[in-house]
């Protein structure tokens, strides 16, 4: 049982000049494995901004509030701790990274979030079939990372890492935009199998309801102006739905253009 | 970092040849050709005609059947038939060397087993020169890897021809001491369908300076000229190419890489491509990458195609020289991969295209873990 607690993040991104500009204006949100949690917002309302802050990425700077993980400051930790902590990010656009093959990729990953090598006699096993269940052909393995891959292989990319890295709390990052239809239900279902292990926490980010039909949240949190101005059940994302974001710009705070 | 594709190659084509060192005149360091090459650090290079008073030696294990490896005397009429000096330190080489190590390869011979000739340097006290002879006959194959080790002062020359319907894959290996420096001029002749694969591999040495150029007799010639440069603080690695197509439908492909890191690395490509008038249909592409890995570092890289007729099938260059990829390294990172694993990951895949051009198992594992070891020195 492992809880993730952020406690009024306030977070700027640093501009190519050096100035600080605030995007996230003090977000509180708590979540716990086995639980889904939506965050749903307009453009440019931040949501992508608490995902990458979460995971570290040196473009953002926290001015305050607490990233915990069981208790333990996440802020304090290196982009790599934190993923040996236990979180993990689906990217909205996953790296290219030229001459590093998916195989060698992920062992080295797996190396490093479970200390130590995945035996030799299982791990062919389960890369296989990690990729088989995401309709993704075991070649891959052999090509470069993300390399060449069209919009939705790189997205079943993200979501084997997450079934084969076992995260304590995953952030999945826009991960249904750009899917066709027959690759949002690979995904979800992809998605649904490590939500039902009950073992990890998913923060889902996203900016349609379409993905909420295939992978239903506990709860939903909206996302405007750099913080939470709504939360609810899975009834808010129907609303939502409905009746769009609009009624929340009025009076909401300053959000990244 | 600068990358400029300027300077008239046309002038290539016509730069002063001669054997003797007397003809050309003494560097200043202004030449076009070496404007980026630390003279002062050539030692005994610049100076004029002199006799060896450095050596290097061969060695070679047993040779598979279809190659030979003999001494041959400065006057074989080999000798100056494939590379006429076109710069004073080629010429010095050429004068001083006093005789020619030649490799053969009979002909029609398929050799299936690599040849490694390793020239072992004895010492920087004096200089030394050196000239090879490889000859490729008629539809021979074969792979020749030249690896260069120990501490020296050396120019040395190497003459290569691949005839007719031959194919050679040639990996020259400059894995230096410290405090070597080695100006080398290599010069291919490709028959008729012939066919080269240069690999060059730049690790060790103060000051490396390679110099390769190809040209093409007949018809159907094929050169892919591949390099791969790790330069660590303070060392200088240069390597520059001139591809003449002078004949109808022939083919060229040069691709370099290196990375750099520590205070005053210093890297330098020059590509240059003619295509003459004459040689319609012809093929060509070059391109050169360059990864700084810290501050402090400096690549130079010029691409020169100069193009004399639009009857060809292809014709390309590109540059480009960066930093290390943050977005590359933070996707890492995010999977629990610690930073220095990561760095290493990047920069052994940024390389791994070439080294895998290395049709040798053995080599190419042991500079994969040179270039590994070099990324843990600097705490990468």
């Amino acid at each position: 049982m492992s809880t993730l607690e952020i406690r009024d993040l306030q977070v700027s991104v640093k501009l190519p000049d050096g100035e600080l500009k605030p995007i996230l204006t003090g977000v509180d949100l708590t979540v716990r494995s086995g639980e889904t949690h939506a965050i749903m917002g307009p453009n440019g309302s931040g949501k992508s901004t608490l995902a990458y802050a979460v995971a570290g990425h040196p473009k953002y700077e926290i001015t305050g509030g607490s990233v915990t993980l069981d208790g333990e400051d996440v802020l304090e930790l290196s982009v790599d701790e934190r993923a040996r902590a236990g979180l993990f990010l689906a990217m909205q656009y996953p790296v290219e990274v030229p001459g590093v093959s998916v195989a060698n990729f992920l062992r080295t990953a797996k190396t490093a979030i479970d200390g130590a090598a995945p035996k030799l006699r299982t791990w062919g096993g389960e890369l296989r079939g990690a990729m088989e269940r995401l309709h993704m052909d075991p070649a891959f393995a052999q090509r470069n990372v993300n390399e060449g891959f069209s919009g939705g292989e790189k997205k079943r990319h993200e979501i084997v890492q997450l079934e084969l890295l076992k995260p304590k709390i995953a952030i999945l990052d826009e991960t249904d935009s750009g899917l066709d239809v027959d690759a949002l239900r690979v995904v979800s279902e992809g998605v649904n199998r490590v939500r039902d292990t009950g073992d990890t926490g998913l923060l889902l980010i996203t900016h349609y309801t379409r993905i909420l039909r295939y992978i239903k949240p506990d709860f939903v949190h909206v996302f405007v102006g750099g913080r939470i101005v709504e939360e609810g059940g899975p009834e808010l994302a129907d609303k939502l739905e409905d009746e769009g974001y609009e009624r929340y710009a009025a009076g909401a705070g300053s959000a990244r253009a | 970092m600068t990358t400029q594709a300027s300077a008239p190659p046309s002038t290539k084509s016509q730069a002063l040849r001669s054997y003797d060192v007397a003809d050309f005149p003494a560097l200043t360091g202004l030449e076009e050709d070496w404007r980026f090459t630390p003279l002062k650090r050539l030692r005994g290079l610049t100076g004029g005609a002199q006799a060896a008073t450095g050596t290097v030696r061969h060695e070679y294990a047993d040779l598979p059947e279809g190659v030979t490896v003999e001494r041959i005397a400065k006057d074989d009429p080999r000798v100056g038939s494939v590379l006429t000096p076109v710069d004073r330190i080629s010429a010095l080489g050429y004068g001083g060397a006093a005789e020619a190590l030649l490799v053969r390869v009979a002909r029609e011979a398929v050799v299936a087993e690599p040849v490694t000739l390793r020239v072992v340097g004895e010492g920087t006290d004096g200089v030394a020169f050196g000239h090879t002879f490889v000859e490729v006959e008629r539809f021979a194959e074969a792979t020749l890897v030249l690896e260069h080790v120990g501490s020296a002062t050396l120019a040395d020359n190497v003459e290569v021809t691949v005839a007719d319907g031959a194919k050679l894959t040639l990996v020259t290996v400059a894995d230096w001491a410290d405090d070597a420096v080695q100006a080398q001029h290599l010069k291919v002749k490709l028959g008729r369908d012939a066919r080269v694969v240069h690999v060059q591999v730049s690790l060790g040495g103060d000051l490396v300076r390679q110099y390769t150029s190809v040209e093409y007799t007949d018809r159907g010639g094929e050169a892919e000229l591949y390099g791969l440069y790790f330069a660590d603080s303070g060392q200088h690695l240069e390597h520059r190419q001139l591809v003449d197509h002078t004949v109808p439908d022939c083919r060229s492909y040069v691709g370099y890489r290196g990375a750099l890191q520590g205070e005053s690395a210093r890297t330098v490509w020059v590509g240059d491509v003619l295509i003459r008038a004459e040689a319609t249909g012809t093929d060509t592409y070059e391109i050169n990458r360059n990864l700084l890995l810290t501050e402090g570092a400096r690549a130079d890289s010029v691409p020169n195609l100069e193009i004399e007729t639009g009857e060809i099938a292809g014709a390309g260059h590109a540059s480009a020289t960066g930093r290390f990829d943050d977005e590359q390294l933070f996707y890492l990172m995010t999977r629990g991969i610690p930073e220095a694993e990561a760095r290493r990951l990047v920069v052994r895949g940024f390389f791994a295209e070439l080294l895998n051009k290395i049709p040798v198992e053995e080599l190419r594992e042991r500079l994969g873990a040179a270039i590994e070891a070099r990324l843990a020195k600097a705490g990468a």
